[in-house]
């Protein structure tokens, strides 16, 4: 008459959401983003987008065995492929394939495995692997395409990998071809040199309100970021506060002396700032964890990097701007605690 | 060379009396230590740590002549509570004093006590009730499970039992635990 | 003590922070009337099925019993009474399944029934309108009436309590919230004209000056059920408000909130707002008493669940084992693979189905391998905040459960663990798939435990404080006692002479001793 039953713990079933699941849903939003960026740079950036996640993989397959963690589920959970992914949009696609392994070591095996591993990293581990490359190897990182149309040749894929992988750049380009300035580095060279914001813009390079063909890409991520917050895989704190401070800012710098700054939109549409404001500094894990923690977290990210760009020695510190806030986070959490019901 | 030297003899003075001022304005009224020890330890009285209970173990933490892994009846939770208190990093219960173990009460057996309070004299907290000739008895609400009634009874009647679980003990284990 | 600036509740729909919508699974419990079903041989009724001190049995094996007659008595009125939910002998009087939350065996009166189902005398109220409310509330005490919602509160306190704070509002808690479960709307479906009784008996019990019945927005025929019963009773001050569905809406915090957005302050209760909520059912449960007289000996409850082949609402007896049920409702499906009894939030698994039905059982659920299975194993917390999104008590569940692993239970009490309502909607919508609502039950419990430990240590000490005080108070006093002596006797030549007398003293006695005196017998006390 007794039947008996093996017991479990309320709630009686299982949540709906996956971490692979969400680490896929953040690798979709990304593909108008990579889609545009192929269109007018060339399939550079997915060639390094398939060296980095391999050497990804690799590099957390072996930090796992070296811990003593099983590979699954841990190998499967997408977050590496996130990482590698987002470090691949930030190098120039025409980078050695060497910057990608070692971006990736410092990112996988330093600032992710080191502090514990998924969900301990107080760092954002992409950023932490841009940084790591632009300061170790400044000149591979330097090697900036110029965009489709004005362009001499946008390389094919054969061109690509010759150049990633033997460092022998196709013809007709020149050295001097690859290591064209970006529009960012344009204005700092030029500001620096004296000369007027909208002089500056007069270049090809410039597009209609930031750079030319850049400004399409941050529109593309943007689209995806947006669909994003609204599969609630990020909320709309950071994005807002990164893009809102940035042009909050710029704005009176520009209306004082529109010699030496540009306008909020060349702001917003240049660099990485789209791509940061919804991607990278919307990391969970090295972010602030409450809804006024992450508006100050975005603003901080947005006023250092304005502040880098005017004054600093990058062209941009989008990256820099991340991993100071990451540094911030666990005191703003702590400050920022919603008031509980109550109390 | 007088300008610079006058101007950091300035600033010294200056912030100086800056942090003189504050010190005094902003002391903080602190428990002494001694104190702060003495309620994170379970007071069982018992001397395993080798002190003749729990305030002076707690003295001599204080006095850095003690560690803070002597005791028992506090366990690792304990150790984890001074720890955190006095800065320290947490260390394993030292074996030389004993192991952890969960609580048991005195119980004396009625019919071979002999009354003679030798037990009543050595309980800590009066636990025991009785008179001379008369009989003893432990009030198991009371007991804290010392053992120092032990050694001075003659007829050795007294034993340390593990109480009655009651209903409102059942601890619930974590996620992933046994259930007990 | 009320807050002054009164509110009219439902006035205005407000909305808790967080929550979630979830799946009703409801109408395939609904499409059956409730029915009774059949009376079981035996029924194994706990003493302890309210939140309180259980009660005290008070009949014996042997005992021939009447249905609705006190089994169980509450002497510390902390607790609630228990009765026979029907006539029969009493086989047993022990330890065994009583289906409580911590799975512990419990005591229990186990009858054998008699099929007479005989009821013992009631003693209803004559007319409730003109009644003293303390005798209202009286009858609600010794018919053993509790909070039917889950939570098994003793009824008559809680409106006890109500009533001297001086509380304005009731509020019929009719917004059944949990996936699944279904009992509460059938009794308003099917029997809206006692539902709406027993609120205006409820009012008058408790002094409420006003009342609103809560449903879910999903509940249309519930609606106007209930107001066409309160239009043929000719009530003109009970109002049916309609809630939008979103999990825990019907829990009492989020619920007061919703219909008033307000929230009971930390440490206090409802009636502090001047509001009183009770579970419809409950509210039902009191009517009964007073104007039948019955005691608390049955309730509606759901079998429900892909685990079970046709589930139905039924109004069973306390005691009836859960198989009983599951049997009447067409059995157990192959796939029936867990047994709980609540909901899939909030209830709680039973290891046997021989349990019995409780007070707090609203619904037995059995769900099937497909329901349960985890679909990811357990991974690290990767802070994406959805847990902090949906709390209703805007709590932070990563940070909680990050200090609970790492045992630092004061830092978890520090950011409120206490004021978790346990709804489980933080692990609905966790990636990683951490069971937070367990974690923080066995938080709150370890904090609980920290407190007792912390509190027997500061009492052991104020004893041994004492008692060390009183033994340096007895060494002061022997000391001063010797002072006083040797001082005495220091003196030189008080010493000489009280040797002196000694010495004269033993030559007395010696002497005496050396004379034989054959009268010696005869001198008695001398020396």
């Amino acid at each position: 008459m007794n039947r008996v039953f093996p017991t479990g713990t309320a709630p009686h079933l299982p949540a709906p959401p996956t971490v692979a699941g969400v680490m896929g849903q953040v690798l979709l939003a990304l593909i108008p983003g990579i889609a545009t960026y192929t269109w007018f740079f060339g399939p550079g950036v997915l060639v390094q987008i398939l060296l980095a996640s391999g050497f990804a993989l690799v590099f957390e397959a072996l930090a796992l065995r070296w811990r003593g963690r099983p590979l699954q589920p841990f190998i499967s959970d997408g977050s590496a492929v996130v990482t590698a992914v987002l470090f691949a949009l930030c190098i120039p696609p025409l980078a050695p394939w060497w910057v990608a392994a070692i971006g990736m070591a410092f990112a996988i095996g330093l600032a992710k495995h080191l502090y514990g591993g998924l969900g301990q990293n107080p760092f954002n581990p992409a950023m932490v692997g841009y940084v790591v490359a632009l300061i170790c190897i400044p000149a591979a990182m330097t090697q900036w395409l110029a965009p489709r149309e004005i362009a001499e040749l946008v390389p094919g894929l054969a061109a690509t990998l010759q150049a990633i992988f033997t460092g022998a750049l196709p013809e007709p380009l020149t050295v001097d071809a690859v290591t064209r300035a970006t529009p960012l580095d344009s204005l700092k060279t030029g500001v620096e040199a004296g000369r007027f914001v909208i002089e500056i813009r007069q270049s090809p390079i410039f597009g209609d309100f930031g750079g030319r063909g850049w400004e399409w890409i941050a529109n593309a991520y943007a689209l995806g970021g947006l669909w994003l917050v609204y599969r609630r895989i990020i909320t709309w704190h950071v994005p807002v506060a990164v893009i809102g401070s940035v042009m909050a800012l710029s704005l009176p710098a520009w209306l004082l002396d529109p010699g030496a700054n540009p306008e909020p939109l060349q702001h917003v549409f240049s660099g990485g700032l789209v791509l940061g404001a919804f991607f990278i500094a919307t990391d969970p894990v090295s972010g602030c964890a409450s809804p006024r923690g992450r508006l100050i977290f975005g603003a901080g990210v947005g006023i250092i990097t304005l502040v880098i760009r005017r004054w600093g020695g990058y062209p941009d510190g989008v990256a820099f701007g991340v991993l100071l806030m990451n540094m911030a986070a666990p005191l703003i959490d702590r400050y920022t605690r919603p008031r509980v019901y109550g109390r | 060379m007088l300008i610079p030297l006058i101007v950091f003899l300035v600033f010294g003075l200056v912030f100086g009396l800056v942090l003189g001022w504050t010190a005094r304005r902003f002391r903080v009224e602190s428990d002494p230590v001694v104190d702060q020890i003495d309620a994170l330890l379970p007071q069982t009285q018992c001397a395993q740590c080798g002190f003749p209970g729990c305030r002076p173990y707690a003295e001599a933490i204080a006095r850095g002549e003690a560690d803070i892994n002597q005791c028992p009846p506090g366990g690792e939770a304990g150790i984890r509570a001074l720890a955190d208190l006095l800065g320290r990093d947490p260390k394993p219960l030292n074996p030389e004093n004993g192991e952890e173990q969960p609580r048991r009460v005195a119980v004396i057996d009625e019919a071979a006590c002999i009354g003679c309070t030798l037990c009543i004299q050595a309980c800590p907290v009066d636990a025991i009730v009785g008179a001379a000739k008369l009989m003893h008895t432990v009030i198991e609400d009371e007991c804290t499970g010392c053992d120092l009634c032990l050694p001075p009874c003659p007829v050795d009647c007294i034993d340390m039992v593990e109480p009655e679980p009651a209903f409102s003990d059942w601890r619930r284990p974590a996620p992933g635990e046994a259930t007990s | 003590m009320i807050d002054e600036s009164k509110v009219v509740v439902g006035e205005h729909l407000h909305r808790f922070p967080g929550g979630l919508r979830l799946r009703h699974n409801k109408r395939v419990a609904c499409r059956h009337a409730v029915a009774r079903p059949a009376l079981p041989t035996q029924l194994a009724v706990p003493m302890l099925q309210q939140a309180g001190p259980p009660a005290e049995p008070v009949v014996d094996v042997g005992d021939t019993v009447l249905k609705g007659q006190l089994i169980g008595a509450d002497p510390s009125g902390l607790g609630a009474r228990v009765h026979a939910p029907t006539s029969g002998t009493i086989v047993a009087v022990d330890d065994g399944p009583i289906s409580h939350v911590t799975g512990q065996p419990g005591m229990r009166v186990v009858i054998d029934t008699d099929g007479r189902d005989q009821w013992t005398t009631l003693d209803p109220v004559d007319d409730w309108r003109t009644e003293d409310p303390a005798t209202l509330r009286a009858h609600i005490d010794m018919a053993g009436v509790v909070g039917l919602g889950g939570a098994v509160f003793p009824t008559f306190r809680k409106v006890d309590g109500a009533h001297a704070a001086g509380i304005h509002t009731l509020i019929v808690n009719g917004a059944e919230c949990e996936p699944w479960i279904a009992c509460d709307e059938m009794l308003m479906r099917e029997h809206p004209r006692r539902v709406v009784t027993g609120t205006r008996v409820l009012m008058r019990a408790s002094g409420a000056d006003e009342a609103v019945i809560a449903i879910e927005d999903q509940m249309g025929a519930v609606q106007s059920a209930l107001e066409q019963a309160a239009a043929e009773l000719g009530d003109n001050q009970v109002r049916i408000v309609r809630i939008p569905t979103i999990y825990p809406e019907g829990g009492e915090r989020q619920l007061i909130q919703t219909l008033t957005g307000r929230e009971v302050p930390a440490g206090g209760l409802p009636q502090d707002l001047g509001v009183l909520v009770q579970n419809v059912a409950t509210v039902e449960a009191a009517r009964a008493a007073i104007i039948e007289g019955k005691p608390m000996i049955e309730r509606h409850v759901t079998v429900t669940g892909d685990g079970v082949a046709e589930p139905r609402n039924w109004l069973a007896l306390l005691g009836t084992p859960v198989a009983h049920l599951v049997a009447a409702s067409g059995g157990y499906t192959s796939a029936a693979q867990r047994l709980v009894i609540g909901g899939p939030m909030m209830g709680y698994a039973l290891g046997r189905d021989d349990a019995p039905l409780v007070k707090a059982g609203n619904c037995i659920l059995v769900l099937t391998e497909n329901n349960v299975r985890p679909t990811q194993p357990e991974m690290p917390c990767i802070r994406c905040g959805e847990c902090s999104r949906v709390c209703p008590a805007r709590l932070m569940p990563q940070e909680l459960q990050f200090f609970i692993r790492s045992g630092q239970l004061d830092a978890a009490t520090d950011i409120s663990l206490e004021a978790c309502i346990e709804c489980g909607c933080c692990d609905f919508v966790c990636p990683s798939h951490i069971p937070l609502a367990e974690w923080f039950r066995h938080g709150k419990a370890e904090a609980r435990h920290l407190a007792r430990e912390r509190a027997f240590a500061d009492h052991s000490r104020e004893r041994h404080q004492a008692r060390e005080a009183r033994l340096a108070e007895a060494r002061a006093e022997k000391e001063a006692r010797m002072a006083r002596r040797k001082e005495k006797l220091g003196n030189d030549a008080e010493r000489k002479r009280q040797v002196a007398r000694a010495i004269e003293r033993a030559r007395a006695a010696k002497e005496k001793s050396s004379t034989p005196d054959t009268t010696e017998k005869d001198k008695g006390g001398e020396s």
